[in-house]
């Protein structure tokens, strides 16, 4: 069961969004970020929610899962919600009690930074639904390739996340194991409050770091025999390349950010 | 030194840095082109050193090692030697690199700069040739250790080295495992004309080489065919080895009178010197 964790929240797929281009997913979750920042009316958040309708019928995603980022910031976006109703400056009084006042203006900035949090993270989900960690990893490699003439190590981080996802099942193995081993014996990782319970985790984590270690020195061992050496000269079976598609969504972007400046410059349907 | 020979080792002495002593002393031998030369030895013997001492991850401290003509200690062919003496380790979850069975295959070539389309017909070459060619997209945690280990082979079969140097690639896989591991690696070096260099502690599979040599204390204790090493079954005691069963079985029928030839190794051999020894009765 262990073995079956799948990373992230990757849904498997092979719909047009699936096969885009990573880098040009990040670029253009980049763009929508922005452009859910010029929305400044509730129509402009009506137009964005169709956009992500839409989006997520090409991907072929239900749109359950873009609102399961939501229930886990939900604690957030009360919050966000809470102080904004209750802290904003504004002179249009609704309602008071004492020192407490909600006024229109406190209404309207907590209603829209509530309601952009939940865009944000409806959007950026698409990119992490469809995009699997590997190719994910890929993408910010090459996109930061140009950052390497600045001795920005882009190679090194693109590795060390690379061999960070490959180890993370087999260390979930190895505690899952060491776990076993140690409740064989009795150690009762379960029950008592919770300095209890993490002061029963250290005799876990002891040997997991200890084997995270070894692991670690042998695995620069093997990567040596097959000639690693950095990223200088090195060259990728995957080349990454734009095709139509990702021309097409560029378009798509494109598009809807003129929609939403338009329509911000000339129709205006507030609270 | 015979040109044909794959690797030379010629007085190679190595210390650990502050080990008091020295982990390999005076050390000599040949591989030749083609063998599958067995290494055998009990934990601490030196034969895992001298695997690393083969691929340059280490440099010898006294001597000196060629690997297809190149000089180990010669920094500026480092890559070379390694791209020709491919190695394999024994933990097979510690030494694949990528998060995709394919990806991993190819991150040796990656490293020596091949192409990417060369590289793509590389790597589904080497997974033929292991059989793994099905489990080409898969996750290599959710493979077997004897997958895993011929995963590994494969990527280093795919620099198209002249050497597989296999340290202890057995020792952490059940039966079934060694058994795929080791059927693997005897198809490459008869089909392909690859020379293997196997280290173990296991005397069955160094029973299925070409050429033997035991290593006790760092030194060539020793050496010759299955057949001239193994019935030594005193001296291989000596060594903290177990003998093959048979060639024990045969050793003691020896002993309690009964004349039966000392170098046998298996089960179909013992059977056929029992029914010529009973046929002549």
């Amino acid at each position: 069961m262990l073995k079956n964790i799948t990373l992230g929240q990757y849904y498997p797929g092979n719909s047009p969004v699936h096969r885009m281009d990573p880098r040009m997913k990040i670029y253009l979750t980049i763009a929508y970020i922005v452009a859910v920042f010029l929305v400044k009316d509730l129509l402009g958040y009506a137009l964005a929610f169709l956009f992500l309708l839409f989006m997520a019928r090409i991907a072929q995603i239900n749109l359950g899962f873009l609102m399961r980022g939501i229930k886990a910031l939900r604690v957030i976006v009360a919050f966000t919600f809470i102080i904004n109703l209750f802290f904003s400056a504004g002179d249009t009084p609704l309602v008071s009690w004492g020192v407490l006042r909600i006024t229109r203006e406190g209404l309207q900035n907590a209603v829209f930074f509530s309601l952009r949090l939940v865009f944000l993270v409806m959007g950026t989900s698409m990119l992490t639904l469809t995009t699997s960690p590997v190719v994910l990893t890929d993408g910010l490699e090459r996109m930061m390739r140009p950052l390497a003439r600045l001795h920005f190590p882009a190679h090194e981080l693109a590795m060390m996340m690379t061999i960070a996802l490959r180890f993370i099942p087999t260390l979930l193995e190895e505690a899952d194991k060491i776990m076993k081993a140690q409740m064989a014996r009795g150690a009762d990782l379960e029950s008592g409050n919770l300095l209890a319970r993490a002061r029963a985790m250290v005799p876990l984590l002891v040997p997991l770091f200890v084997g995270a270690f070894r692991r670690a020195t042998e695995l620069a061992m093997a990567m040596e025999a097959r000639c690693y050496r950095g990223g200088a000269h090195r060259t990728r079976m995957k080349e990454l390349g734009y095709t139509r598609l990702d021309f097409a969504a560029l378009g798509i972007m494109a598009a809807f950010i003129a929609l939403i400046v338009v329509q911000g410059a000339f129709v205006h349907v507030g609270l | 030194m015979d040109q044909s020979d794959k690797i030379v080792v010629q007085g190679v002495c190595y210390t650990y840095q502050d080990a008091p002593d020295a982990a390999l002393c005076g050390v000599d031998l040949s591989v030749h082109a083609g063998e599958f030369l067995a290494v055998l030895g009990h934990n601490g013997s030196g034969k895992s050193t001298l695997a690393k001492l083969m691929n340059a991850l280490y440099v010898p401290t006294e001597g000196h090692i060629w690997v297809v003509g190149m000089d180990t200690r010669n920094d500026a062919l480092v890559y070379d030697i390694r791209q020709h003496a491919g190695m394999v380790f024994q933990n097979p979850d510690n030494q694949l690199v990528a998060t995709v069975v394919e990806e991993d295959v190819a991150f040796g070539m990656e490293n020596i700069g091949v192409p990417p389309a060369q590289m793509r017909i590389r790597v589904d070459e080497a997974l033929r040739a292991v059989n793994m060619q099905d489990f080409r997209t898969a996750a290599p945690h959710m493979l077997s250790g004897g997958q895993k280990q011929r995963v590994a082979i494969a990527g280093v079969l795919a620099m198209q080295p002249d050497v597989i140097i296999l340290d202890e690639s057995t020792a952490m896989l059940d039966p079934a495992g060694r058994r795929e591991v080791l059927q693997t690696v005897r198809r490459l070096q008869r089909e392909k004309g690859i020379t293997i260099v196997w280290i173990t502690h296991y005397m069955d599979e160094a029973a299925q080489a070409d050429r033997v040599i035991v290593m006790n204390e760092g030194r060539i204790a020793l050496s010759g065919t299955p057949r001239e090493v193994f019935p030594q079954v005193e001296r291989l005691r000596e060594l903290r080895l177990d003998v093959p069963p048979m060639t024990e079985l045969a050793h003691d029928l020896a002993a309690a009178g009964v004349p039966v030839r000392a170098d046998v190794l298996t089960v179909e051999e013992m059977v056929e010197e029992v029914c010529r020894l009973s046929s002549k009765t």
